[in-house]
């Protein structure tokens, strides 16, 4: 704690980086292999930068449970080390999660318990919370996540939105310096991701650090400034959202009723990984002037609904990095 | 957070409430948002706060469903005994032996019920009920996911667990002092009362029955303490609440069982269950206390052995549910 209390105590959580590192999350050969010999985590090094809104994107079963887990304390890591808030864990469990929130895993809730009897018991969980205040801070939870006319139902009532709701409330009933939301949009209606979304942007603008988990590559890519693919236990790659979209190549969409002839065609024009699609052909752009292949195209007979080139998205990225997609299906 | 902020933050949220839900973002600026560097840097957490789970736990205990339901159960056993012997002996007949100790005398004096009710209910009812609560304590957390939250909030895994401990304990009081006021009632609704005579053939008056029936209560709640212990270390063995249930009471019935078994005479004194009937004795007088005391001794080494063991166990086990 010493990093921390040596900060200044009026110093604005969005004014620059705090006292300590720059890494929120910082962790090195993380490796968690459970017993039946199953490695799930593998020598992960991952480092989240502070006020960042960090994606960790993976398929099911690449390991990013596992690893919020360990960095949260719930499991031992087999070995490597994991610091969050610049303390290592699971020994200082103590002194860094009362300052991190966490929806892991979808939430719980005590059925029989209204929505503001969990959070009261969640928060009597938390030593470092001042019993005084506490119903004044529920209240504040449930309102941001516009539970407050639902707050006295039962918790088996809530419908799956609701409890998801819920559970951020519980992640939110303290100020936090992290937040750590494991595919919190799940069972959210589209009104409702959006909701969670811009309460993420407003978390992040207060200057909280938010490692976010999710399979919405979108959703990623809408909210976030930095991410971490994983697959298989393994960390494929880190870094600003930006530079890792970047890294993808755009894609070229030809419309055509002659998919056969102009699959043809292209692959001659030199482009790669053709994949037709009733009447879509897409494939890598070749290193040449599009207009030519457009030219190659029409001289060959085969008749052009549509000609252009597609962003890289950050599924394309993630779909190359993991090497799941495409190419495959096709 | 000062007392003024909190307020500021009740204030805020009832804004909010009037003015609907748009003004949400803007008002919980106000409140969660603000506080950030004091929680960090200023802020002393009072060592009491960490109480507030143990009370937390205790209402929620106690407001579930399922635990009234199992007090009401423990309630029903001394009217049913009580109306039985009333039947029984409506028509003049003394009832012969058997049954449960003290059952003879009831009719003289309705104190006996409580000791008759505590006699029936302590090989199994009672046990049975500290069964259903220990065994789910950890393990009904784990399955129901909340037991991650808990340890995220963050609860600490020794606090958790002795929090949970202690609840049980409570609930041993309570669902005793339950059968032993419930018996109370419908000896004193059903029979006469007066003075009584104890085990030894003296007679005592209705005010020191009255004391040593609460003294059994107790005693007869802190024989529930061996299995309160083993019913938590079976808790944190699995992540199912039924499991954990079903393991521990068949523990329970298993033991009874080989209690009865003459060969097993060596090894039966480390049975939990083995001087359970001892709070006899304390109708004795002058009282008999040898049993007594290797019941509450054997009652700490099963505390130790498994409270240690549980704390082993809960304390390196991966959350993974």
């Amino acid at each position: 704690m010493a990093e921390l209390s040596t900060a200044e105590p009026d110093t604005g959580p969005a004014t620059g980086p705090e006292a300590g590192p720059d890494t929120v999350i910082a962790t090195r050969a993380l490796t968690k292999r459970f017993r039946g010999g199953q490695l799930a985590v593998d020598g992960l090094d991952l480092a989240v930068p502070a006020g960042s809104v960090f994606g960790f994107l993976g398929p099911n079963g690449s390991g990013k449970t596992t690893t919020i887990r360990m960095l949260m304390g719930l499991i031992e890591p087999t070995s490597g080390t994991a610091r969050v808030l610049g303390q290592a864990m699971p020994r200082a469990t103590r002194t860094v999660l009362p300052q991190v929130g966490a929806l892991i895993e979808g939430p719980a809730l005590y059925g029989f318990l209204s929505g503001r009897d969990n959070l009261l018991r969640y928060d009597s969980a938390d030593p470092t919370a001042d019993p005084r205040t506490r119903r004044a801070r529920v209240a504040a939870a449930l309102d941001r996540v516009g539970l407050t006319a639902a707050a006295s139902k039962k918790a088996k009532a809530y419908s799956l939105g609701m409890k998801q709701r819920l559970g951020l409330a519980a992640a939110l009933l303290q100020p936090r310096r992290l937040l750590v939301l494991d595919e919190p949009t799940n069972g959210l209606d589209p009104q409702g991701m959006r909701e969670i979304r811009s309460l993420v942007r407003e978390l992040a603008s207060d200057g909280t650090t938010v490692f976010l988990s999710s399979h919405l590559l979108d959703e990623i890519e809408q909210v976030c400034s930095h991410a971490a693919v994983m697959a298989r236990g393994r960390l494929i790659i880190q870094g600003p959202v930006a530079e890792l979209a970047a890294g993808a190549r755009g894609l070229l969409v030809v419309t055509t009723p002659d998919p056969g002839d102009a699959a043809r065609v292209l692959k001659e024009q030199g482009m790669a990984d053709v994949v037709v699609e009733e009447d879509r052909v897409t494939g890598e752009p070749p290193d040449r002037d599009l207009a030519e292949v457009n030219a190659a195209l029409v001289s060959a007979g085969v008749r052009v609904r549509g000609f252009g080139l597609e962003r890289a998205s950050l599924e394309d990225a993630f779909v190359a990095l993991t090497g799941e997609g495409f190419d495959v299906a096709g | 957070m000062s007392r003024a902020e909190a307020s500021e933050v009740s204030e805020a949220s009832e804004g909010s409430r009037a003015s609907g839900i748009s003004e949400v973002s803007e008002v919980t600026d106000v409140g969660v948002g603000s506080g950030t560097a004091e929680v960090v840097g200023l802020w002393k957490p009072s060592p009491l706060w960490a109480l507030g789970l143990l009370r937390n736990e205790l209402v929620t205990t106690l407001r579930r469903w399922r635990t009234l339901a199992l007090l009401g159960v423990l309630a029903a056993v001394p009217v049913l005994v009580g109306i039985a012997v009333k039947i029984e002996t409506s028509d003049g007949a003394s009832g012969g032996g058997g049954g449960p100790a003290f059952v003879t005398q009831i009719t003289n004096n309705g104190l006996f019920l409580v000791f008759t009710a505590l006699a029936a209910t302590l090989p199994f009812f009672l046990p049975m009920a500290i069964g259903v609560i220990a065994g789910d304590a950890i393990a009904g957390e784990a399955n129901a996911g909340t037991l991650r939250y808990l340890l995220v909030a963050p609860a600490g895994r020794t606090r958790l667990l002795l929090t949970k401990y202690a609840t049980t304990l409570a609930f041993c009081v309570v669902a005793t002092l339950v059968v032993a006021l419930s018996a109370l009632i419908v000896g004193s609704l059903l029979f006469p009362l007066g003075e009584l005579t104890t085990i030894s053939g003296t007679r005592i008056s209705f005010g020191e029955g009255l004391g040593r029936a609460f003294l059994i209560a107790l005693i007869v709640a802190a024989s529930l303490i061996g299995i309160a212990a083993l019913g938590l270390f079976v808790s944190t063995l699995t992540s199912s609440g039924i499991a954990a249930m079903a393991t521990t009471v068949g523990l329970l019935i298993t033991i009874q069982i080989l209690d009865q078994i003459p060969q097993l005479h060596a090894i039966q004194p480390y049975f939990f269950s083995h001087y359970w009937l001892s709070f006899a004795d304390l109708m004795r007088d002058p009282v008999y206390w040898d049993d007594l005391f290797r019941n509450l001794g054997l009652q700490g080494l099963y505390a130790a052995v498994f409270g240690t063991a549980a704390w082993a166990r809960f304390t390196t086990k991966d959350i993974t549910a």
